[in-house]
């Protein structure tokens, strides 16, 4: 019978016919572990959480009365007498993507079973977390204290601008602050080396969360900053 | 990277194993218990909204001879009663109560794929029912703004329960949701990754097809609602105007300024109609397996059934705009929603008759669950009808917030899927206690919820085509003809009348817990894997030593050549005699 030869694992198949193997197939539909096929699934419904507050966003940006404020004066810094506008934000950006990377490297690690670079590769990863957080926290500080921009309202223009900006980088940055709680017990965990049976996907389903945040961010980065 | 070994590989949990009582039953990480705990406590609050409906019931068929509802009374039970069946109640009893019970057992599982989380997943659900009844214990009351809650209305000053009840709904909304996130990934998860040998997608009985797809959509449209509920909780809390648009008040300008009401229509529409397809996949999923089950026949066309649950899934996600014809959208965004609207109706209707060709000719056995499940036909054809005519922009702008909508509403989302929760419980209450009900007290259930919520839902249509609007507190003479307003009376005596004789329901399941006559392992000769387990009621792990292993398809009735009119699941092919239709096995 043509079904046994999909019971014991993946089908031998390429191209379409591998792929309705695989899904015509008995006890599981994706040859992954569990954990990870659920992070799939708890990503696709967290970008519809995002999707949700950035077309708010678009919606009520393009629908007020009041002008909007321009980002790039808004987001910029006095360096040195010189105003550079998105200064700030690049750095954030660019440390977050840096962390990317780093979790690419500790996953591969992972599965060398590599348990020291593994552990250190991911407290990196969840320091460079911590200091976009840091920053986040100082760019908030900043326009809440020195532009007097409140949820309710700024000096600059649409009292939305400081609503949507607080609410959708305040969720953001709850993802990355939990992220890296998360990254730092799954490190401990590694360290211990209480995965040794099970395998290392753990540090690939860490990574996966990881990676979401970070391409979050770069909608976030376009829509908010660059428009 | 070698995945090939992951198939093989044993991916079984480390179970929990219960050693005291807390540990299981209370504290419990068994998907059978927590289904009971989800079950009961979604039929607890479900009671609660039921009792407010027929207050108000009172209230609207004899405004001047009970004095037992104010008007801003009238108008928070409204609120509570809506939201309590269309979260706390329908949402939860399907996916957490039935979902939880159904995929595992009939998966050939021994749990679901993260018992813990799912644990964790009811006490949330609880924690998000005590903050909603905690509404009713704050000043001011719960929120009265419509189950909706559309701003502005819902956060400004003189709707009632604007102090506490609006913050405690929202809160009590985001928890809820959370709760389901947890409860769903692991139902979508289990489905996905967890069945047993030789069950493939296409074997899968059409239970677990509707709660599969319904829980997708709940994981991908519940974020439209959490997103709604923060930027609204900041509205109230904070001060922020996202919904709220600048409003003056006794001539003095309030503290908004210039956000979107509609803004909140969208997203809440963009979770309010996969909502409602949240609720009927599931019941049409095991509507089919109780009328198959009851007709000795296979459910008719089964492959058009699951596509037909899919396709519908996912044209749940283009209709949202179909409840917002009269906030003055652009009439081609109306036409285009309209189209939308109509087009789902094509599956839905295969959908019914899929389900009277199964019980065309085949041996129909009028049990209790049988009987609220050929009911929900009658009930959900009818709902389904007013729905086309509501879909049409130009026939839904008269009709829009009238007693017509009402009707329609409670037809096919209220009546219609309680019908099936009902057949789903007695179908399923011999495997759940390992006794049967009384057939007498069941069948005078069946005769008086269906009578009677025909003769509560059937005249709003008409006093909705006279023109009759709802959320008014009293109609009388005044605003409506002496006829509409005695048709009125006797839609709250036919409301009464039906929540009183569903205490036919809870005396027949409580007194039978002890002295029903005791099961068995399959009274209905089901061929499904859940009537299979070694012990009934399921033990922890359900299946003993020993996965099931499955063979064929979930709807053997009646084959040519067997000696017994059903072939459970689990049996081998045998040599001369004509095999069952079986679509998982031929690529």
């Amino acid at each position: 019978m043509a079904h046994d030869a999909t019971v014991a694992g993946q089908s031998t198949d390429p191209g379409m016919k591998g792929l309705v193997d695989d899904w015509a197939s008995d006890r599981q539909t994706f040859h992954v572990p569990w954990g990870k096929a659920m992070m799939w699934i708890f990503l696709l419904s967290d970008t519809f959480i995002f999707t949700c507050f950035l077309t708010g966003y678009m919606n009520v940006r393009s629908s007020t009365r009041v002008q909007w404020p321009l980002p790039s004066e808004v987001f910029a810094l006095d360096v040195a007498g010189v105003t550079v506008p998105l200064l700030l934000i690049a750095i954030m950006t660019f440390v977050l993507i840096t962390s990317s990377g780093t979790m690419a490297l500790a996953v591969n690690m992972g599965y060398r079973r590599d348990r020291a670079k593994t552990a250190a590769l991911m407290f990196v990863t969840a320091a460079f977390g911590a200091i976009f957080v840091g920053m986040q926290a100082f760019e908030w500080s900043k326009l809440i204290i020195e532009e007097g921009v409140r949820p309710w309202g700024n000096p600059m223009g649409a009292p939305q601008f400081g609503s949507f900006f607080f609410m959708i980088t305040g969720f953001h940055g709850l993802h990355v602050s939990i992220g890296v709680i998360y990254l730092a017990v799954v490190a401990i965990k590694v360290l211990r080396g209480d995965y040794e049976s099970r395998g290392y996907e753990i540090v690939e389903i860490t990574g996966l969360y990881w990676h979401f945040v970070d391409l979050v961010w770069v909608f976030i980065f376009a829509f908010f900053y660059l428009w | 990277m070698a995945y090939v070994a992951i198939a093989d590989r044993d991916q079984e949990q480390h179970f929990h194993h219960p050693h005291s009582w807390v540990t299981k039953y209370v504290w419990s990480q068994d998907h059978k218990v927590i289904a009971i705990q989800y079950g009961g406590t979604a039929i607890a609050v479900g009671v609660v909204a039921m009792i407010l409906s027929s207050m108000f019931r009172l209230q609207l068929g004899f405004p001047d001879s009970f004095t037992l509802v104010s008007p801003n009374e009238y108008y928070q039970y409204v609120t509570m009663h809506g939201m309590i069946m269309v979260i706390y109640l329908l949402t939860a009893l399907f996916l957490g109560g039935f979902g939880n019970y159904l995929i595992p057992l009939q998966l050939g599982a021994r749990d679901m794929v993260f018992p813990f989380m799912n644990m964790l997943s009811y006490w949330v659900y609880l924690l998000s029912v005590i903050i909603l009844l905690a509404s009713f214990f704050v000043p001011g009351g719960p929120t009265g703004a419509g189950w909706t809650l559309y701003p502005p209305q819902s956060i400004s000053p003189g709707t009632p329960g604007v102090d506490g009840g609006i913050v405690l709904m929202i809160l009590s909304l985001a928890v809820f949701i959370i709760a389901f996130t947890m409860g769903g990934l692991n139902y979508v998860t289990t489905v996905l990754q967890a069945r047993c040998r030789g069950m493939t997608l296409m074997r899968m009985p059409l239970s677990i097809w509707g709660i599969f797809v319904a829980t997708i959509l709940g994981l991908l449209a519940f974020p439209a609602l959490l997103v709604a509920a923060i930027m609204m909780l900041l509205d109230r809390v904070v001060g922020t105007s996202f919904f709220m648009p600048e409003m003056l008040s006794m001539g003095e300008q309030g503290p908004y300024n210039d956000g979107s009401p509609i803004l909140f229509q969208h997203l809440f529409w963009f979770f309010g109609h996969p909502e409602v397809y949240i609720v009927a996949l599931p019941a049409f999923g095991m509507v089919s397996d109780v009328l198959s089950t009851h007709a000795r026949k296979n459910i008719f066309g089964y492959r058009m059934m699951v596509w037909a649950i899919v396709a519908i899934g996912g044209l749940s996600f283009i209709v949202w705009a179909h409840h917002m014809y009269v906030s003055g959208m652009n009439p081609y965004f109306g036409f285009f929603f309209a189209t939308t609207t109509l087009i789902i109706a094509v599956p839905t209707a295969l959908k019914v008759y899929n389900w009277v060709l199964t019980l065309w000719r085949g041996n129909i056995q009028l049990t209790v669950p049988m009987l609220f499940a050929i009911g929900f036909i009658f009930t959900f054809t009818h709902g389904g009808l007013t729905g086309l005519f509501l879909g049409n922009v130009t026939v839904d702008l008269p009709l829009s917030d009238t007693y017509f909508v009402i009707g329609h509403f409670h037809m096919v989302m209220g009546v219609s899927p309680v019908l099936v929760l009902f057949a789903a419980i007695y179908h399923w209450y011999p495997k759940m206690t390992g006794r049967m009900f009384n057939e007498t007290l069941g069948k005078l259930h069946f005769w008086c919820t269906l009578l009677g919520t025909y003769s509560v839902y059937l005249p709003m249509h008409y006093l909705g085509i006279l023109g009759m609007p709802r959320r008014y507190w009293a109609y009388g003479s005044d605003f409506i003809p002496e006829s509409a307003q005695t048709l009125n009376s006797g839609i709250t005596v036919a409301a009464i009348f039906v929540a009183a004789s569903q205490l036919f329901f809870f005396v027949n399941i409580l007194w039978s817990l002890r002295n029903g006559k005791p099961a068995g392992g399959n009274p209905w000769k089901a061929t499904t894997l859940e009537w299979l387990t070694p012990q009934t009621p399921p033990a922890h792990l359900n299946w003993g030593d020993k996965l099931p292993e499955v063979h064929r398809w979930a709807y053997d009735y009646s084959v040519p050549g067997e000696d017994r009119d059903f072939v459970p699941q689990t049996e081998p092919p045998h040599e001369g005699v004509t095999a069952g239709r079986d679509h998982g096995v031929h690529h």
